[in-house]
């Protein structure tokens, strides 16, 4: 049964005017999330969104793992030493002086 | 040592607000100071950005002094940077090193057009860049078992995953948090390195395919792939009973 139901929404996907099928969803999400689609691409993914459960959790889980990876880094700053080695420092400011 | 008189140090460090809170805020120090770069153009210099053009100065002028002030306020934000690019924290250091002596020895080239910190951060990430292919190459994962999967159909085949954990909860999350640091790095370094300069330092794809030499496509292509491989190698720590 869920074979058949599968079988049948490919071939709306792929045959209905304005559908796309989620391979073609799947070139679009950069440009989607850039904000960077044309309006009509837009109206056309965001149709397939509405309609296809496997790419609207794919979408979600895909910008959840973004904002995860951007807030991920927060937490090693903070465990990091705030200041730099102050070897470092020296080093640096060591090297610059012999490249006088 | 000479720091240059305590007042130019504290104009300094008003400057750029402070150094310490820019640590903490490292990771988006940077993203910062290129949005207050766009919105510079076209109006009158503030207080801030007036001394920021007087330190320049006084590095084209070879002020030793100037160039102390300017490494204690930016290697911090500078190691962070290299530090998620090679991963390793010996090479990120030599990476900081050779950016320092860069900004001074290229200081001349600096036109004010963008501001101090976008500069040098794009310095820092050229360093790690080169530090990086000087690296011996490890074994890395492969993707394609990662990537998104299609039936027959061109219909996604995609599991139902049970979400509890919001990125907060994550992040607060010792052991998780572990665990996706990892799985970042585990990416092969074409992949993450991408993910990292787009995602987390907030470069633009264009101004990324300009620090790989690489084609807009192609940078967009392996930004999807690092992060729908990420996004799956992901999937277990987003339910509670994993
Ligand atoms: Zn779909």
């Amino acid at each position: 049964m869920a074979a058949i139901i599968r079988s049948l929404r490919s071939g709306c996907y792929q045959n209905l005017p304005g559908m796309i099928t989620c391979v073609e969803f799947e070139d679009f999400i950069l440009d989607y999330l850039e904000g960077s689609l044309p309006k009509r691409q837009r109206i056309i993914f965001e149709i397939h969104l509405a309609v296809c459960r496997e790419c609207r959790d794919y979408l979600t889980a895909y910008k959840k793992t973004i904002e995860l990876g951007k807030r991920i880094f927060e937490g090693t700053n903070a465990s990091v030493p705030e200041s730099v080695p102050e070897d470092l420092i020296a080093a640096v400011l060591a090297a610059r002086s012999s490249a006088e | 040592m000479n720091l240059g008189g305590p007042i130019d140090k504290l104009r300094f460090l008003s400057a750029r607000s402070s150094s310490r809170i820019r640590s903490c805020e490292e990771r988006n120090g940077y993203r910062k100071s290129q949005l207050i770069e766009r919105k510079l153009v076209g109006r009158a210099l503030e207080p801030s950005e007036k001394s920021e053009q007087e330190l320049v100065q006084r590095l084209k002028d070879k002020d030793p002094a100037a160039f102390e002030i300017f490494v204690r306020a930016h290697a911090g934000s500078m190691l962070a940077v290299a530090r998620r690019i090679v991963r390793d924290e010996t090479i990120a250091e030599d990476c900081v090193q050779e950016a320092l002596l860069s900004v001074y020895r290229n200081i001349e080239k600096f036109e004010g057009r963008s501001a101090l910190g976008s500069w040098v951060h794009q310095i820092t990430v050229n360093a790690a860049l080169n530090q990086l292919k000087k690296q011996k190459g490890r074994k890395e994962l492969s993707l394609d078992p990662l990537l998104p999967m299609f039936d027959d159909g061109s219909l996604r085949v995609e599991p139902r995953v049970q979400v509890d954990q919001t990125p907060e909860d994550i992040v607060g999350n010792e052991k998780l948090r572990k665990y996706v640091l990892e799985q970042i790095e585990s990416l092969p370094d074409p992949f993450r390195v991408v993910l990292i300069l787009r995602d987390i330092e907030g470069f633009s794809t264009s101004e990324v395919a300009d620090f790989l030499g690489d084609t807009v496509a192609a940078i967009k292509t392996r930004l999807h792939r690092a992060r729908s491989a990420l996004k799956k190698l992901l999937e277990p720590i987003w339910s509670e009973d994993r």
